[in-house]
C-alpha cells in the first residue's frame, strides 16, 4: 500500500459521507451529527491521551463553557453564532490554557485526578450560576447561518459537521507527522528523554492540552446550535468518562480512532436503549447506565488497545520512499580542537546526609575521549546527571563552552550543545527509527503548530528527514529507516541513540554506560564508531563501569570513587596506579 | 458571622469529617494494598444507609439480590479462571468464599428479619449485607487486570462507579431516606447544643479508626496488609498472596464505608446516588494525606468537612465547587512533595 492508496481510501470515505443525506433517514442523520459531535472531542483526547499520555477526565467541562458561552452570546443577548464560536473558542482556550498551566506539571495519576476535579468544580458551576438558566438550562439558541442560508434541520448541519471533522483529522494527521507533533509523540514515556532533547516537555504538554480542548470548545459550539437547548446535564462528569471511553474503545493513540470510537459508542448506546427494555421490561434508563459501564469496564479487561490499532495489524503496511538528498540543516559553530570545552569545579551533591559527588573538578578538552570511571556506588551517575542537568549540584561550578551551566534547565542544556545516551535506554519504541532520530533535530529546527498542521514546513522536514537518514547510515542503521525501535536488540537500540544524540548537531556528546548489557561482537562496534567519531572531532564523555571497554579507546580517564576524584591521567598510567587498583580489587594483600 | 455560628459550622463540620474520614481511611487502605483508587466507597456508604431504611422500614432490602448476583457472577468467573489455568482442585475453596458465604449472609439477613430485630440488630444486618459487596467487586472487576498501570485501574473504577449508581436506582428505587436517630440525647458544650448523633459520630469514627490501628499494629493479618502495601512482589515471595489481601482490605474499607453510610443516615436524607460526592470529598481528605497516610487521610477528611460546612454557609449552591476546586492546590502540593523522593529514587 503506497501513499496514494491512502489518499484514494480517504477520498472515498469522504464521498460516501457527502452521499448519505441521499440515502440515510433523517433519524439516522441525527445519530450521525452526534457522532460526528463527539467525534472532535474524542479526536482531542485521542492526542491528549493516547498520543501525550494525559488522561483527562474533565473534556465534558471545556465542551460546556464553549456551549454556554455561545448560548449566551446568541440567546441571551442576540449576537450571531459566528460571534459565539470566537467567544466559544477563546473563552475555552482560556479557561484550558490557565488550567495547564496549574496542573500540567503534576505527575501520573495525580494529573488525571485534577482533571476528575475541575471536571466536576466546572460541571456544578453550570448548574448554579444565576445568568445560565440554573438546571432549566438556555432554550431558544438560534441556528448558524451562513450568509442567509440558516442550517436548521439536521441534514443542513450536517455538512457542517462533518466537514469540519474532515479538516480536524486533516489537520491532526498533518500535525502529528511535523516536528511538533513527534515531541507529542515522545511525551509518552517520561520526560527525561523529551527534556534532554532540547524539548520543553511542559510546554508540549501544554500546546496539546490546549488542542484538546479547542477541539472540544468546536464541539460545544456545534452542539449548542444543534440542539438549540442547553442544559448542564450533557456536561457533568458522566459525559467526561463517555468521551473517554470513545477515544479508548477507538484505540487511544489514533485520531481516526475517535471518529471509530465516537461511531461505536452512540451507535451502542442507541441500541441499548431500543433493546434493553425488550429484556427488561420496567427498567429505566439507569440499566443503561448500567450495561454500558459494564461493557467499558469488560473492554478494558480485554481490549485495552483499541479498535483501529486492532485492524491496522490486518491491513497491508505503507509502504514509504527512502528520504531524498535534502539542503543541510544549519550547523552549530564547533569548538576549535584542544580548546577547553567542560570544565566541572568543585562540584558537590549530597542526598540527605549521603554526599554522592565531592568536591569534583575535572576538563575535558575539545577533540578528545574522557572515561569517568569507578567502582560501584562511585557517584559516577550523579555526576552525570549533573552535567546533564537532570541534578542539580549543590555546591561547585560546571562550565560548558565558556558559558557556566551550572543552573540551567536539561533542555537549555541540550541546546546549548550537550547530547545525551542513557544507561537504561530511552527510545520511543512505536516510533520509527528514522523518527527517533528526528526527535535529535528538534533543537535545530523551528516550525511550530500552524506550519505542522498546514504542511508548510516541507522544506525543513526534508532536510531534517535528510539529516537523520544520514546519521542512521553514519552509525550503520541506514537499511531500514522505517523500522519500529522497539523491533530493535538492544546493541542497535544503543547505536540509534547515539545517532539520536549526532542529529542534534552537539558539540559534546555525553554517554551513559554505553557498554552495560552489551555481548562482546557489539561492544567492539560500538568502540569501532566511537573511534570514527573521534575522527571527525566530536568530543565525548563517557561515564563506564567497563575497564576492558574503556582503556582500549578513551585518550584520558577521571577515576571517582567513593564521591570523590582519586586520579586522572592517560589509560596506562591508570592502570599501574596503586590507588586504582586498590578501589577495584580491595587492599593489596 | 458571630462566633456562635461558627461553632455550630464547626461542631457540623467535624461530625461531616468524620463521615469522610472513615471513608478516606477505607479509600488509603484499599489503595495501599492493591493500587486501586476505589471511587465507589462512596456508594458502598450509600447503599448501607438505604439497606438500614429498608430493615427499617420492615421490607427486604434490595443490597441482598444485589449481593447474590454479584457471588453469581464472582464465582462463575472464578471457575473459568480455574479451567483455564487447570487447578479445579480448588474449586470447593471458591464456592465457599464466592458463593456459600455471601449467599449464607444473605439468607441469615433475611430469616433474621422475620423476627423483626431490634435496632442493634438491624444495624449488624445492614454491615453484614453491605460488607460481601467490594470483595466480589474486586473478585469481578479489578483482579483480571491487577497488573495494570494506577491510570487504568483508576478508570474502571470510574466507570464502576457509574454502574453502581444505577445498580443503586434499580435495587433502592429514586426515594431518598432518613433514619431514625440513633440517639436522641444531647449534651451542651461551652453554650452550643450538642446532638448524640454527632458525638456519636466523632467517637465511631475514632473507636473504628483506633481499632484499625491496633489490627495493624498486633496482627499478624494486619501486618501481612502493611508489607503487601510497602512491596507486593516482596511480600509475596514471604507467602503473602496480594489476592487475599487485596479481598481482606476490601472487607475491612466497606465495613468503615458500611458505618459512615449508618452514620451520615439520620443527619442526611441520603439518596441512590449520594455516594458519589460522599465518596469524592473523602477521597479528597485522602489525597491530603498522600494516599498512604491513615492519620493524614483523617485529618485532611475533617478538614474537608469544615470546609464544606463554612462553605455551605457563605453559599450553599457553591459549596461543590469550592470544595473540588481545592483539590487542585492540594494535588499541587502532593506532587511536589512526592516528585522530590521520586527523583531521588531514580538514582
Amino acid at each position: 500500500m503506497t501513499r496514494l492508496h491512502v489518499q484514494l481510501a480517504a477520498m472515498a470515505a469522504v464521498m460516501c459521507l457527502a452521499l448519505a443525506p441521499l440515502v440515510l433517514s433523517p433519524f439516522s442523520i441525527t445519530l450521525m451529527n452526534y457522532i460526528g459531535i463527539y467525534s472532535l472531542v474524542a479526536i482531542g483526547l485521542a492526542l491528549l491521551t493516547g498520543v501525550g499520555g494525559i488522561v483527562s477526565f474533565g473534556q465534558a467541562a471545556f465542551v460546556g463553557i464553549a456551549a454556554y458561552a455561545t448560548a449566551w452570546v446568541s440567546a441571551l443577548n442576540g449576537y450571531s453564532p459566528w460571534l459565539g464560536l470566537v467567544f466559544g473558542v477563546a473563552m475555552t482556550c482560556a479557561v484550558a490554557a490557565i488550567l495547564g498551566v496549574v496542573t500540567l506539571r503534576l505527575q501520573g495519576h495525580f494529573l488525571s485526578l485534577s482533571t476528575v476535579a475541575w471536571g466536576l468544580a466546572i460541571g456544578f458551576l453550570f448548574g448554579n450560576v444565576e445568568g445560565l438558566g440554573r438546571f432549566n438550562g438556555i432554550s431558544s439558541i438560534p441556528p448558524i447561518s451562513i450568509g442567509a442560508f440558516a442550517l436548521v434541520s439536521s441534514s443542513q448541519i450536517y455538512f457542517l459537521i462533518w466537514g469540519i471533522v474532515a479538516a480536524v483529522l486533516l489537520l491532526g494527521y498533518n500535525l502529528l507527522d511535523s516536528r511538533l507533533g513527534r515531541a507529542m509523540r515522545a511525551l509518552r514515556g517520561g520526560n527525561t528523554l523529551v527534556e534532554s532533547l532540547g524539548i520543553n516537555a511542559f510546554r508540549i504538554k501544554l500546546v496539546t492540552f490546549v488542542i484538546a480542548a479547542f477541539l472540544a470548545s468546536l464541539s460545544g459550539w456545534l452542539y449548542a446550535h444543534m440542539s438549540r437547548f442547553i442544559s448542564p446535564g450533557p456536561f457533568d462528569a458522566g459525559m467526561g468518562i463517555e468521551y473517554l471511553m470513545m477515544s479508548m474503545v477507538g484505540g487511544a493513540g489514533s485520531l481516526l480512532g475517535g471518529v471509530v470510537g465516537a461511531a461505536v459508542v452512540t451507535l451502542l448506546k442507541n441500541s441499548v436503549q431500543d433493546y434493553l427494555p425488550l429484556i427488561a421490561k420496567g427498567a429505566s434508563g439507569q440499566l443503561e447506565t448500567v450495561a454500558f459501564s459494564a461493557l467499558f469496564i469488560l473492554f478494558l479487561q480485554w481490549a485495552r488497545q483499541g479498535i483501529v490499532p486492532f485492524v491496522a495489524r490486518y491491513l497491508p503496511k505503507i509502504k514509504r520512499e527512502r528520504p531524498q538528498p535534502a539542503p543541510p540543516l544549519p550547523r552549530r559553530a564547533q569548538p576549535t580542537p584542544g580548546e577547553m570545552l567542560l570544565k566541572v569545579d568543585g562540584a558537590e551533591r549530597r542526598f540527605g546526609g549521603l554526599v554522592a559527588v565531592n568536591n569534583v573538578s575535572f576538563e575535558v578538552r575539545s577533540g578528545e575521549i574522557l572515561a569517568v570511571i569507578g567502582p560501584n556506588g562511585a557517584g559516577k551517575s550523579t555526576m552525570f546527571n549533573c552535567l546533564t542537568g537532570a541534578l542539580r549540584v549543590n555546591k561547585g561550578e560546571i562550565v560548558f563552552a565558556g558559558r557556566p551551566i551550572t543552573h540551567d534547565a536539561q533542555s537549555r542544556i541540550a541546546k546549548a550543545g550537550v547530547a545525551r545516551t542513557f544507561q537504561h535506554v530511552k527510545l520511543r519504541p512505536r516510533m520509527s527509527l528514522l523518527e527517533n532520530v528526528m526527535l535529535g533535530t528538534y533543537a535545530r529546527t523551528r516550525s511550530g503548530l500552524l506550519a505542522g498542521a498546514f504542511r508548510l514546513n516541507q522544506r525543513e522536514e526534508a532536510s531534517a528527514r535528510h539529516e537523520a537518514l544520514m546519521q542512521l547510515e553514519r552509525v550503520g542503521l541506514g537499511e531500514k529507516p522505517f523500522e519500529l525501535a522497539g523491533n530493535l536488540p538492544l546493541g542497535n537500540q544503543r547505536i540509534l541513540e547515539i545517532a539520536r544524540a549526532l542529529a542534534a548537531d552537539p558539540a559534546l556528546l555525553v554517554l551513559d554506560e554505553p557498554a552495560a548489557g552489551l555481548r562482546r561482537q557489539e561492544k567492539l562496534r560500538l568502540a569501532e564508531l566511537l573511534r570514527s567519531l573521534r575522527a571527525d572531532h566530536l568530543t565525548i564523555l563517557i561515564v563506564e563501569h567497563d575497564m576492558e571497554f574503556v582503556m582500549s579507546l578513551v585518550d584520558r580517564i577521571v577515576v571517582l570513587d567513593f564521591g570523590s576524584k582519586l586520579c586522572e591521567g592517560a589509560p596506562a598510567a591508570i592502570r599501574s596506579d596503586e590507588r586504582v587498583q586498590e578501589a577495584y580489587l580491595g587492599g593489596v594483600a | 458571622m458571630t462566633s456562635d455560628i461558627a461553632a455550630i459550622l464547626a461542631i457540623d463540620g467535624i461530625a461531616t469529617g468524620a463521615v469522610y474520614a472513615l471513608v478516606a481511611i477505607g479509600t488509603v487502605l484499599i489503595f495501599t494494598v492493591t493500587r486501586v483508587i476505589f471511587i465507589p466507597f462512596g456508594d458502598i456508604a450509600a447503599f448501607t444507609a438505604l439497606t438500614l431504611a429498608a430493615l427499617d422500614a420492615k421490607r427486604f432490602p434490595g443490597t441482598g439480590a444485589l449481593v447474590v448476583i454479584l457471588a453469581c457472577l464472582a464465582t462463575l468467573i472464578e471457575i473459568i479462571s480455574m479451567v483455564r489455568s487447570g487447578e479445579l482442585r480448588l474449586l470447593p475453596r471458591a464456592l465457599l468464599f464466592y458463593l456459600a458465604l455471601p449467599l449464607a449472609v444473605v439468607g441469615l439477613a433475611w430469616l433474621a428479619m422475620r423476627a423483626e430485630p431490634p435496632l442493634a440488630v438491624r444495624l449488624v444486618l445492614a454491615l453484614m449485607l453491605i460488607t460481601p459487596i467490594a470483595p466480589l467487586l474486586d473478585r469481578i472487576v479489578f483482579r483480571p487486570i491487577a497488573d495494570g498501570t494506577v491510570l487504568l485501574l483508576l478508570t474502571v473504577s470510574v466507570a464502576l462507579h457509574f454502574a453502581l449508581v444505577g445498580l443503586g436506582l434499580l435495587f433502592f428505587g429514586p426515594e431518598g431516606v432518613r433514619t431514625e436517630p440513633l440517639t436522641s440525647l444531647s449534651t451542651e458544650l461551652a453554650g452550643v447544643l450538642i446532638s448524640g448523633q454527632t458525638m456519636l459520630i466523632v467517637i465511631a469514627a475514632l473507636v473504628f479508626s483506633g481499632l484499625l490501628y491496633l489490627f495493624f499494629d498486633f496482627t499478624l493479618v494486619g501486618k501481612s496488609l502493611r508489607a503487601t502495601a510497602v512491596n507486593r512482589t516482596g511480600s509475596r515471595l514471604m507467602g503473602i498472596r496480594p489476592a487475599r489481601a487485596g479481598t481482606i482490605a476490601y472487607l475491612l474499607g466497606s465495613l468503615m464505608a458500611g458505618v459512615s453510610g449508618i452514620l451520615i443516615a439520620p443527619v442526611n436524607t441520603v439518596f441512590y446516588d449520594s455516594g458519589f460526592l460522599i465518596g469524592l470529598k473523602a477521597f479528597v481528605g485522602a489525597i491530603v494525606g498522600g494516599m498512604t497516610s491513615y492519620p493524614g487521610a483523617a485529618i485532611g477528611a475533617v478538614g474537608v468537612g469544615l470546609l464544606e460546612s463554612f462553605a455551605s454557609f457563605e453559599s450553599s449552591a457553591l459549596k461543590d465547587v469550592i470544595v473540588f476546586s481545592l483539590l487542585i492546590p492540594i494535588l499541587i502540593w502532593r506532587s511536589l512533595a512526592s516528585l522530590h523522593s521520586d527523583e531521588e529514587i531514580e538514582e
